[in-house]
């Protein structure tokens, strides 16, 4: 307990660690927003080709301008990244490979290669303080103040197209081809889309690691959808959850030893992701398994009366009473008919005569033919 | 080449058997990513069993970790059953996850033990044949050979035995599954050989080289062959090629070997998306070019016979204004009719064209094609 | 070319994929104020040539006119309903939402909607019947549903010429009826609407123009003397058993 408080107040007051949480949070928020459109359009794992594909680009871009600057090797990142994306789209035009294919293919060359590339440049001096190892798992502590200044401004700016082309975009991602009849390019918007996709990845290389990025663009916007049916909801709450997992995860590193970020972070929105799959209202597990209760319940419900009715109207007098061995013969129920009979008498529905016969109320008379009716007019 | 270099070579070319061999029905299948997946979440199942009994030589490792692979399939299918999560994005939140967790036990609990996240990643073969095995004291050869080649001809074995059933239940699980041959089990069984082989070669080499070899030998051979069998032998020579060229190509760089073969993978991948006879690119380009003057000069043909005998036809022949009726570009008609005469499809006469005999022919033929 | 009242006019159209052609050379005139069917067997090309002609598709060679101008000056004047299966009914989006898209193409790049426009979503949803359901999360539709989501969106779009691949496929009978109700309502306001259809036994009834295809074009015009035993067999290769004295025969053998 003392040591969340330490690092509570650290999150508030200690320098380092608001860097980093802050650098978690930009992350979260821009890979949960952007992520939605990648989890619609169903290019999860496209993501994952992306964030490994980025690798060598960081490594290239220190290679040839000798800086460990961020935006420059974001640059290198996001070139790579873009590239590998389209070698993928043209081996599926172009070759009879498939999409799953290509992009094992491309994650695991390009991050091969840029591997190659790392080890190599173990040898070039200052090469080993450059620290580029982080980005494979990611390290949250090293952030500096100005590799988060460097994902507020492209993230901010990626946040800021997809708000302008807001209209644009959700008829890409909903229809496509009708959006093309209406006179829009919907290749450029795609085009544009990725590109922002591909951003929101490569801000969170550092943090997060090339290997586990592509979670911090799936699950988000995955938990997001749970909750609602509102595209700008969801973009908002992903946006929000992806933030919750960096901040939480970072905390959660920073209480002890050799608790790595990345992998935290992941772990961290993989809970989210779970609780909402469970407990979302409408679309939760939980919710569904309720209401599948109830309605068998209330199925059951309905037989029972509807059969006492059917017996009934074979007698003159509405109340006249049935033994359960008669009703058990007309349907099967999965509680027992008695229960269903005695959870009908509190809804004062029907009444209990002598030893196992019952009957309809008044009440339960009237419901009985309104429900008939009903019956009658659907089937 | 010293011993060692040789030895080093040899479990390369083994484990690049293992896993193209298998790998070649994760391509055929679709389900190329599922190597992805697994060859993250065998992690686990690794330090689960090394937590258990504190052995990394134990083969419960492998079983705890070709188990977690098959537990990974089954999570995937549990959460696309839900409808809640598309397929994809289902495969994109599991191994992460599963993935998170063990590369956190191992930074927290087992530093100090020969189990760490660079060599889960990279692999460590230039180290593989230090770790000898021994048969009644006499000296097999290196611990990763012995058991990446018990893994190749498990896999041999597996494909050999049910060769006819994984062909047809590769290319139609629907009537594999009315012939009794239960394409579900036939797939966790491949899911489960798969998760064995990850565990074995990425000991050696990596999680990232093992989806590297698993992919990128099968889909490389896919450009090449139309057969089965040639495209197995292909995959398995395409893996020895890469993994004994990376090799070299990291020895002369001094970098890692692991990330050098994937590259190898990844250039012999693009050569042959290049240079292959016939579903490469340039062979491609050619065979469109080719095609493209064939296809116009049929679709001119064709638009000349739906003319005949029609009140618009004097006016639909005109060489002179062939563009504007096929929407060609001037010069591109010009051609096209010129090449049609040239093939005596057509006659030209009086500024207009007409059909030869074998030009009408040819129109009948294409369209009733 | 000759002055003339044709809504849509195609000239010497041929489609191919990969040079393998899926239409080839088809001509078309369809006057302004019909509804016209287009039949064909599976793979006839019936939706590439909808497709061709709304510029999805890149044609290898061929020409439309919309209103004797090429088709990109004409844009705003077509409205198209592709298949209902073409999306992914699980989007996060609303009815509103879905047909509020129709109105996108006026609204031009980056405009948003604005009330007026709401309005404009509302009263098409009054036509298709379905305003009750503005609010609602597109999933929780049924088939017939979506259909009139996908119309509520052609109709805000307010065109001349209508594109409408399949709109009877898998929906209710009363839907069908609706949606028959609507084209005919929409011809009367002299619109023109060209339907790919695929239940031969309506054509009669429901269209007055229709067009039969397969790769190329068989014969287009007015029903009462394009819809022929003899053009249905022409089209659907004798798998049609059509027998003048029993409408109810004429169904082609391979169906989906």
């Amino acid at each position: 307990m003392e040591g969340v408080m330490i690092i509570l107040s650290d999150l508030l007051f200690d320098y380092t660690m608001r860097t980093v949480a802050l650098g978690s949070a930009i992350l979260g928020l821009v890979s949960g927003a952007l992520g939605t459109y990648a989890v619609l359009r169903k290019q999860s794992l496209l993501g994952d080709a992306m964030a490994h594909a980025a690798l060598p680009g960081v490594v290239l871009a220190f290679i040839i301008f000798r800086s460990r600057a961020p935006f420059v090797l974001m640059m290198g990142a996001i070139i790579s990244g873009w590239l590998g994306t389209l070698l993928i789209i043209n081996i599926i035009k172009l070759t009879r490979v498939k999409e799953d294919s290509a992009l094992g293919l491309i994650l695991s060359v390009f991050f091969g290669f840029g591997l190659m590339l790392l080890t190599y440049i173990q040898r070039i001096p200052d090469a080993r303080q450059a620290g580029l190892d982080r980005f494979l798992f990611g390290q949250a502590a090293a952030l500096l103040q100005s590799d988060i200044l460097t994902m507020a401004y492209v993230g901010g700016a990626a946040l800021i197209i997809m708000v302008v082309f807001w209209k644009e975009f959700k008829l890409l991602s909903f229809d496509r081809e009708f959006g093309a009849s209406l006179g829009f390019s919907m290749q450029g918007l795609d085009i544009l889309l990725t590109t922002l996709i591909v951003i929101a990845i490569v801000i969170g290389l550092q943090t997060v690691g090339v290997v586990l990025m592509s979670a911090m663009v799936v699950a988000p916007a995955t938990a997001a959808r749970q909750w609602t049916n509102r595209m700008h909801i969801m973009v908002i709450l992903s946006a929000i959850f992806g933030a919750l997992a960096g901040i939480i995860g970072t905390v959660i590193s920073g209480l002890g030893p050799r608790i790595p970020t990345g992998p935290t972070i992941v772990l961290s929105i993989s809970i989210i992701v779970l609780i909402s799959l469970l407990l979302a209202p409408n679309r939760g597990l939980t919710w569904r398994w309720i209401k599948n209760i109830r309605n068998k319940n209330k199925i059951e419900l309905e037989t029972v009366l509807l059969d006492l009715y059917t017996l009934a109207t074979k007698h003159d007098k509405p109340t006249h009473g049935h033994s359960i061995n008669v009703l058990d013969t007309m349907h099967t129920g999965t509680h027992g008919t008695l229960n269903t009979l005695k959870e009908l008498q509190k809804q004062d529905l029907v009444e209990h005569q002598e030893k196992d016969i019952w009957s309809l109320t008044q009440g339960g008379w009237q419901k009985a033919q309104d429900l008939a009716k009903e019956r009658g007019k659907t089937s | 080449m010293t011993m060692l270099q040789f030895e080093i070579q040899l479990i390369a070319a083994t484990t690049a058997i293992a896993c193209s061999l298998v790998g070649v029905f994760l391509v055929l299948r679709r389900i190329a990513m599922a190597s992805d997946a697994i060859s993250h979440t065998v992690v686990l199942g690794i330090v689960i069993a090394f937590f258990l009994v504190r052995d990394l030589n134990s083969p419960l490792l492998i079983i705890s970790a070709a188990a977690t692979g098959v537990v990974t399939f089954v999570f995937v299918e549990l959460l696309t059953k839900t409808e809640l999560v598309k397929e994809d994005a289902a495969i994109g939140l599991v191994f992460p996850a599963l993935f998170s967790i063990a590369v956190i036990l191992i930074s927290r609990y087992a530093t100090g033990v020969h189990l760490d996240i660079d060599s889960v990643l990279l692999g460590e073969l230039a180290f593989a044949p230090f770790s000898r095995f021994s048969l009644f004291g006499v000296d097999i050869g290196p611990n990763a050979l012995v058991v990446m080649s018990i893994i190749t001809v498990i896999n041999l074995v597996f494909i050999i035995l049910l060769y006819k059933e994984l062909k047809l239940s590769t290319f139609d699980a629907g009537l594999a599954a009315t012939l009794g041959f239960m394409p579900g089990i036939l797939h966790y069984a491949l899911i489960s050989l798969v998760s064995i082989t990850a565990v074995g070669a990425f000991e050696a080499v990596g999680s990232i080289l093992v989806v590297a070899l698993m992919i990128g030998p099968p889909a490389t051979a896919y450009l090449l062959t139309d057969r089965l069998p040639t495209m197995l032998g292909l995959s398995a020579i395409l893996g020895v090629v890469s993994a004994v060229s990376g090799y070299w190509v990291a020895h002369l760089l001094d970098s890692s070997i692991a990330g050098s073969m994937a590259t190898m993978v990844g250039v012999l991948f693009l050569v042959t998306f290049l240079f292959a006879p016939n579903r490469g690119v340039i062979a491609l380009i050619r065979r469109r070019k080719r095609q493209k003057w064939d296809f116009a000069k049929k679709m001119l043909v064709i638009h000349l016979l739906n003319h005949e005998g029609k009140p618009d036809y004097a006016y639909e022949s005109r060489v002179d204004h062939m563009h504007e009726e096929m929407s060609w570009k001037p010069e591109f008609a010009r051609q096209v009719v010129n090449r049609a005469v040239n093939s005596k499809w057509i006659d030209r006469k009086n500024g207009r064209v007409d059909l030869t005999e074998k030009g009408r022919q040819i129109a009948h033929q294409t369209m009733e094609s | 070319m000759a002055e003339n009242d044709y809504a849509l006019e195609v000239n010497d159209l041929t489609v191919a994929y990969e040079h393998e052609p899926v239409l080839w050379d088809i001509d078309l005139d369809v006057p302004s104020g019909v509804i016209m069917a287009i039949v064909g067997p599976n793979g006839a090309g019936k939706t590439t040539l909808i497709k061709a002609i709304l510029g999805l598709i890149e044609p290898a060679a061929g020409q439309v006119l919309i209103f004797d101008q090429p088709y990109n000056e004409q844009r705003h004047l077509v409205g198209y309903v592709p298949q209902r299966r073409s999306v992914d009914w699980d989007f996060p989006t609303t009815v509103e939402d879905v047909v509020m898209m129709g109105l996108y193409g006026q609204l031009g790049w980056i405009k948003r909607p604005t009330r007026h426009h709401r309005a404009i979503t509302h009263e098409a949803l009054e036509k298709v019947g379905i305003v009750n359901l503005a609010d609602r999360q597109i999933s929780q539709l049924s088939g017939g549903q979506q259909q009139r989501v996908f119309l509520a969106r052609a109709l805000v779009q307010d065109a001349q010429v209508y594109f409408m691949d399949e709109p009877f496929q898998g929906v209710d009978a009363t839907t069908e009826r609706a949606i028959v109700t609507l084209l005919q309502e929409l011809r009367q306001q002299g619109k023109t609407i060209i339907v790919v259809h695929h239940d031969l036994q309506t054509v009669t009834e429901y269209f007055d123009w229709v067009t039969l295809l397969n790769v190329r074009k068989i014969a287009s015009g007015p029903v009462e003397w394009t819809f022929t035993a003899e053009n249905l067999r022409e089209t659907y290769g004798g798998r049609v058993s059509f027998l003048k004295s029993q409408p109810e025969m004429m169904q082609p053998g391979q169906e989906q």
